[in-house]
């Protein structure tokens, strides 16, 4: 039996709003009974976006996470709901807006923080798949539909397709150790969840300071090399997808002709160490360290 | 013959108005407005019909009443036929009118309503949108941020969506490069503001009904000084109606010509016939008025600066694009976005239709560099090497980035020889000989605070790949730096930077994916620009090819006397001002000045405002506050949708209805004139049906009817309407167009909206600015420079007087060459709201960016319980009130003791604003960035004295300084303040 799926791609949202407003559209001063009361206009949206940026000029990102019902397949919510809230066939979660009046102890219930309390109408309520349209024929929710990068994609397939997908893109799930099984994924949840460490390889003094590029740089941890990569253009590196505080990496820069340089670097979240002089191997281990002193790009 | 068949028509048309009442309830409704005898005659008498309309019932006999209501006479048979006889020929009645074979007799108003209804008798069972399985019907609109599906029940809006296409619409282009191929997704992307329109139709704050200050009486005291503090009563449509026509006649009578001026936005609800540039321009030609002239405000420093070397003056100085998106797929190895964010500003109009192709240059493993003190929306979503700046900097860097090319021998020597004029001059002053200062990397790190190191790899990296530069958010220009008080300067350098790489050649020019794809421009839809129904052939593009091809009484404004924008609180204020033409006809009509007042002509002493917030978007708007209580201003009178802004300021309000309840047309991007071919940001040309989704809100009515009703109390309703309703014009505009050729009235009205096919491979434009490089004849589909201004031969070279790239501008050293802050030799010269300005810095040490804005259209959209004020990127709540986010770098916000989201003052010696703080380290320290377009102004005691806007109108702390001095040019995305904490709780709601 195919089931409704959605696919958050992280890297691919860049807070347009769209998904958010078209939620607004459909649902505030719109009522369609059994499936959802009306949203209220202000402050009660049912698909949220968290923003976070990470690192320090001019070596940042930012990544952006809509965040909505996740519409578990083991959920909370189902178990507290004392029938209040219903899983469907198609998968979909509803919360009855009848039943679930009063019902605010649900909002405790989702780890998640989905489910969103309407004062005025004293009800429960989550985003629903828009799953009102879907039995009316169409073919995606309204938040996929206006997303611009395809950030969202909502997916109708069995869970053995979905489950291999699952695997085979390397997707993720939020706070998957709780096994509530939504059957919302995300693909690239590095860029919201882990940290970076990046810097930038110089030489030479006055007007003959100049970037390095294709240097060698690696990083290390406890004596054991964890990644590798190069310098570009502007001699800047970056290793990413680290978890944050995860204690001292050491950095090793390497030119055949620019020298090199290595310092160590405690991790707790993204960093950028600045700019890093190379220096020509005077066979004294120490000058490794020497150029370990942060330099703002920017002031 | 031809008698018996005027004679025939005549008698058949009562047969007609009986079985259209009998189908259509919304003509029977019509029909039972009014009772009256109208009569169609010959002008001897030989022919004639009256026909008796009384209580919804058509009545008719032959021969002529005695004392008809309204009288339609024709000169002679022929002309009567030309009228009667379908398919009528449009050019052939106005011909008529113009030269008196028409003429009628009656009161002005039943006149037109038996024209309207004559005319309604062919849209009256017309099938509109169509009906779906859930009881809803789908119809269709435009607007600024892309076409939408409008669903209706019961005669309320349910939803809106954007405009997936089906099988039935033309096929899209695919582009082949690098061994893919890329073909867009089937459907029209939108803007957030447009998926807030619902919101914005039932707003709260909709003006309902007509409404009057308080204390301002026409025949009394009118109370001026308190325009901004009292509160108003509502009236009836008849007595404001009064109010407005008279004083319009007793300005004519009491002070004479100019005594009108008419304000108005630089954008509006879209469709060509509602457009201002449409209705209200014909309006305004009608009852004479001051003519307060706008300025480029997104082209600035492309207009006043830019195109001094290399020409395009009818692009108002930006480069235009043909072909780009295929080039620089194909060849293109990098991207600079130079002051580029066009995932904020999407070019203009165009929804997200460029961020499907830009993802598919990041997948070509095109490199991007993004040169911005703010790593801005397209940097997050594409990467790439951020390069942080200090605001309006950017032409030290640019230099110095020249500076290496040179010493380096990195630039393309060939084009510089052969396509440019006065390189050896520039590369003097590149290598400080003539100024003894070299523009060295080192020497713009003081300027710009980017590192030299940063600069040298910088350029290297642009000589040794194919590079487009993306100057501006269309990356042909527009927004950016070029709005900011050294915008002239950063425009220019954009120009000169690409004539040192070979602007032109494969995988070099101008351009990040947002504008050039492969559509059919010789489908001809009218843009807005085009003049709608205005008839005015001065002040639109009118006469390019709409007039010619809709066929409509011209009209045109007798009053020469003008005020530029930027200067309309000085007019006011002190009776007085000076403005320089915004006219792309030619690089040197910028240079002429226009006073104000005129010899002959009166002050301005009645403001027609229509549309309200420009606080939010107009320089140093505070000033503008003075200016409405000034007691030369005798009456003001606003025309708007929503009360925000200034409706506060009004003597009287009148209420606009949106789009979604009245007709129009238009197409999805399509403004014509300066913007020429700008359809070229989309993935499919659209043209959209805008239907009356829903009744008109409240007592609310369309800009349209509210123009007529005034008129008619001037007499000049039928001058005005033609005899047409709205839709009556749409269906003018859609006949004016290609699009009969491929689809009918009816069958658009009922689908909505139409796909011009893209052109096959071998139909597709060539590369922009090709020919050039190549030295060959022009083969670009713009029609500029005109015929006149090619130095040489027709179709060779550019607009300038060399006919080439001019690196030092002879247009500004023939005109201006004692204007030391426009030189022909593009000198940097530091921004005054930088830290030159020593005294000022030191008082205000931070930067404050204005750009435009992401979420909203300008203040379209923002504010006025839009659901886009949810968004925290674009409004903060707290407190209940929603404030404007201010974007902080956490080093700024830790020395004042600033945490995530407190309230802070913003203010310098101009004014202060209340924002709430987002501290980020995607902004450079230094720096701060708002969005320029809050649409609410709303100001609270400030406890050091004075008000406090807490809506969030920046602009009320931005120079009125002119962009460069002799120009009219706005500088307003850039100033100088200071910043705290705010820690009154005054700021919450009362």
């Amino acid at each position: 039996m195919k089931k409704w799926n959605l696919i958050v791609d992280v890297e691919r949202c860049h807070n347009c709003g769209n998904c958010v407003l078209a939620n607004q559209d459909e649902h505030v001063d719109n009522d369609f009974p059994g499936y959802a009361a009306p949203q209220p206009k202000q402050g009660g949206a049912w698909i949220r976006i968290e923003s976070v940026a990470r690192g320090t000029p001019p070596m940042v990102d930012a990544a952006h996470l809509p965040t909505m019902c996740n519409h578990c397949d083991n959920a909370p919510c189902i178990a507290a709901g004392r029938g209040a809230v219903k899983k469907r066939p198609d998968g979909i979660v509803i919360v009855d807006p009848v039943l679930a009046k009063g019902r605010k102890d649900l909002l405790a219930v989702c780890p998640y923080g989905a489910m969103h309390w309407n004062e005025e109408l004293g009800l429960p309520q989550i985003w629903i798949f828009d799953a009102h349209l879907l039995d009316h024929g169409w073919h995606e929710p309204r938040c996929s539909q206006v997303c611009p990068t395809g950030a969202l994609q909502a997916v109708k397939v069995s869970d053995e397709v979905m489950q291999e997908r699952f695997k085979c893109e390397g997707l993720d799930v939020l706070q998957e150790e709780l096994n509530t099984r939504p059957r919302v994924y995300y693909r690239n949840l590095y860029r919201y969840r882990q940290c970076f460490i990046g810097g930038s390889a110089v030489y030479g003094e006055g007007a003959g300071r100049d970037c390095v590029p294709d240097a060698e740089v690696t990083l290390s941890r406890n004596g054991k090399i964890v990644q590798q990569t190069g310098t570009d253009g502007f001699g800047d590196f970056k290793f990413d997808r680290l978890p944050g505080n995860s204690g001292r990496y050491r950095i090793e820069i390497r030119h055949p002709r620019f020298g090199q340089a290595a310092l160590e670097a405690d991790l707790s979240d993204s960093l950028y160490l600045g700019a890093i002089r190379l220096q020509a191997p005077s066979g004294d281990p120490r000058n490794l360290f020497h150029s370990s002193k942060l330099e703002p790009q920017y002031e | 013959m031809k008698r018996a068949l005027l004679k025939g028509i005549l008698f058949g048309l009562s047969a007609a108005i009986r079985v259209t009442t009998a189908r259509s309830p919304a003509f029977r409704k019509q029909l039972r407005e009014r009772n009256l005898v109208a009569q169609i005659r010959l002008k001897d008498g030989s022919i004639g019909r009256h026909y008796c309309l009384r209580g919804g019932k058509v009545s008719s006999a032959a021969g002529l009443h005695p004392a008809p209501d309204v009288t339609i006479a024709f000169h002679d048979v022929a002309t009567a036929l030309d009228f009667m006889k379908p398919p009528v020929d449009q050019a052939k009645i106005v011909h008529a009118a113009k030269h008196f074979k028409v003429t009628v007799q009656g009161p002005d108003k039943l006149v037109v309503w038996f024209m309207q209804l004559l005319n309604r008798l062919q849209t009256a069972t017309l099938q509109m949108g169509t009906p779906q399985r859930d009881g809803t019907v789908r119809y269709t609109t435009n607007t600024n941020g892309g076409p939408l599906f409008v669903y209706v029940k019961d005669g309320r809006i349910v939803r809106t969506t954007p405009i997936d296409l089906d099988r039935d619409d033309a096929a899209s282009w695919t582009i082949h490069a690098r061994g893919r191929s890329f073909t867009p997704r089937r459907a029209a992307t939108i803007s957030p503001h447009a998926l807030a329109l619902r919101s914005m139709v039932y707003s709260e704050n909709r003006l309902l009904y007509p409404m009057k200050r308080v204390d301002f009486d026409p025949n009394g005291e009118r109370n001026p000084q308190n325009r901004g503090k009292s509160g108003y009563v509502r009236i009836s449509w008849d007595e404001a109606l009064d109010i407005v026509s008279s004083e319009i006649k007793r300005m004519k009578r009491e002070h004479g010509p100019g005594a009108v001026a008419i304000y108005h936005s630089s954008h509006h609800q879209w469709g060509n016939v509602g457009y201002y540039l449409s209705a209200l321009q014909r309006f305004g030609n009608l009852i004479g008025y001051t003519r307060v002239h706008l300025n480029p405000d997104s082209w600035e420093g492309w207009y006043w600066g830019a195109q001094h070397h290399y020409g395009n003056s009818m692009r108002l100085g930006t480069p235009g694009g043909y072909g780009l998106v295929e080039d620089c797929l194909k060849e293109c190895e990098q991207i600079v976005f130079w002051s580029s964010d066009p995932e904020t500003t999407s070019g203009c109009y165009a929804g997200s239709e460029g961020t499907e192709r830009r993802l598919w240059a990041k997948e070509l493993g095109i490199e991007f560099i993004h040169i911005d003190p703010h790593y801005n929306p397209t940097a997050q979503l594409l990467g790439g090497r951020w390069i942080p700046l200090r605001p309006g900097s950017d032409s030290a860097l640019a230099q110095a980035i020249m500076y290496v090319w040179v010493t380096e021998g990195l630039y393309d020597r060939d084009y510089v020889a052969t396509k440019t004029t006065g390189f050896e001059e520039w590369r003097a002053y590149l290598l400080g000989e003539s100024d003894g200062v070299a523009k060295t990397p080192e020497w713009q790190e003081a300027e710009t605070g980017v590192p030299a190191k940063d600069v040298r790899a910088l350029a290297r990296l642009w000589a040794s790949r194919k590079t487009y530069l993306a100057a501006g958010g269309a990356g042909q220009g527009l927004g950016g730096a070029g709005r900011n008080p050294t915008g002239t300067q950063w425009a220019r350098s954009m120009i000169l930077l690409m004539a040192m790489q070979g602007w032109g050649k494969p995988g070099v020019n101008f351009g990040n994916l947002q504008l050039s794809t492969p559509l059919d421009m010789t489908f001809y839809f009218p843009g807005y620009a085009e003049g709608g129904i205005s008839g005015d052939l001065y002040w639109t593009a009118s006469a390019i090819s709409n007039y010619n091809r809709m066929p409509h009484v011209l009209s045109m404004n007798p009053v020469k006397q003008m005020i530029p924008r930027q200067k309309l609180a000085d007019a006011i204020i002190e009776g007085r001002s000076t403005g320089y033409y915004w006219d792309g006809v030619s690089l040197e009509a910028q240079f002429v000045p226009f006073e104000y007042p005129l010899p002959g002509h009166s002050r301005v002493h009645m403001l027609y405002r229509y549309g309200a917030s420009s606080f939010g978007t107009m320089a140093n708007s505070q000033r503008m506050v003075e200016a409405y209580r000034h007691p030369s201003l005798e009456f003001v009178v606003n025309q708007s949708i929503w009360h925000e802004g200034e409706t506060q300021f009004a003597d009287v309000i009148l209420p606009a209805c949106t789009m979604l309840e009245r007709y129009d047309i238009g197409e999805w991007s399509g403004a014509g004139a300066y913007g020429h071919h700008i359809q070229q940001q989309l993935n499919h040309r659209m043209i959209v049906m805008q239907h009356k989704c829903i009744e008109p809100l409240g007592e609310s009515k369309s800009d349209y009817q509210i123009f007529l009703d005034i008129l008619e109390r001037l007499g000049l309703g039928a001058v005005f309407s033609e005899g047409c309703s709205e839709l009556d014009w749409c269906k003018r505009v859609f006949d004016s167009s290609d699009l009969p050729r491929y689809v009918s009235w009816q069958a658009f009205l009922r689908k909505g909206y139409f796909v011009v096919p893209a052109p096959s491979e071998a139909q597709r434009e060539p590369a922009y600015f090709r020919w050039f490089a190549e030295d060959r004849h022009k083969d670009a589909p713009e029609p500029l420079p005109l015929p006149s201004q090619y130095a040489d031969t027709f179709g060779k070279g550019l607009q300038t007087p060399s006919g080439k790239i001019e690196f030092v501008s002879q247009t500004l050293q023939r005109a201006c060459a004692d204007n030391p802050e426009r030189p022909a030799l593009n000198r940097y010269i530091p921004s005054p709201e930088g830290p030159a300005d020593g005294e000022r810095f030191a008082r205000y040490p931070l930067q404050l960016l204005s750009s435009h804005p992401r979420y909203s259209f300008h203040t379209y959209s923002d504010g006025k319980g839009s659901f886009i004020n949810d968004l925290s990127a674009h409004r903060i709540l707290k407190d209940g009130y929603y404030y404007w986010p201010l974007r902080i770098s956490p080093q700024d916000a830790a020395v004042r003791g600033i945490a995530q989201h407190d309230l802070v003052r913003v203010f310098n010696e101009r004014g202060a604003v209340l924002c709430a703080a987002e501290i980020t380290p995607l902004i450079a320290p230094g720096v701060l960035k708002a969005f320029e377009s809050s649409a609410v102004y709303d100001p609270i005691p400030d406890r050091h004295g004075g008000m406090i806007d807490r809506g969030g109108c920046v602009n009320l702390l931005t120079s009125p300084r002119p962009i460069v001095k002799g120009s009219s040019g706005m500088a307003s995305s850039n100033c100088l303040v200071e910043i705290e904490k705010w820690r009154e709780t005054a700021a919450c709601p009362v």
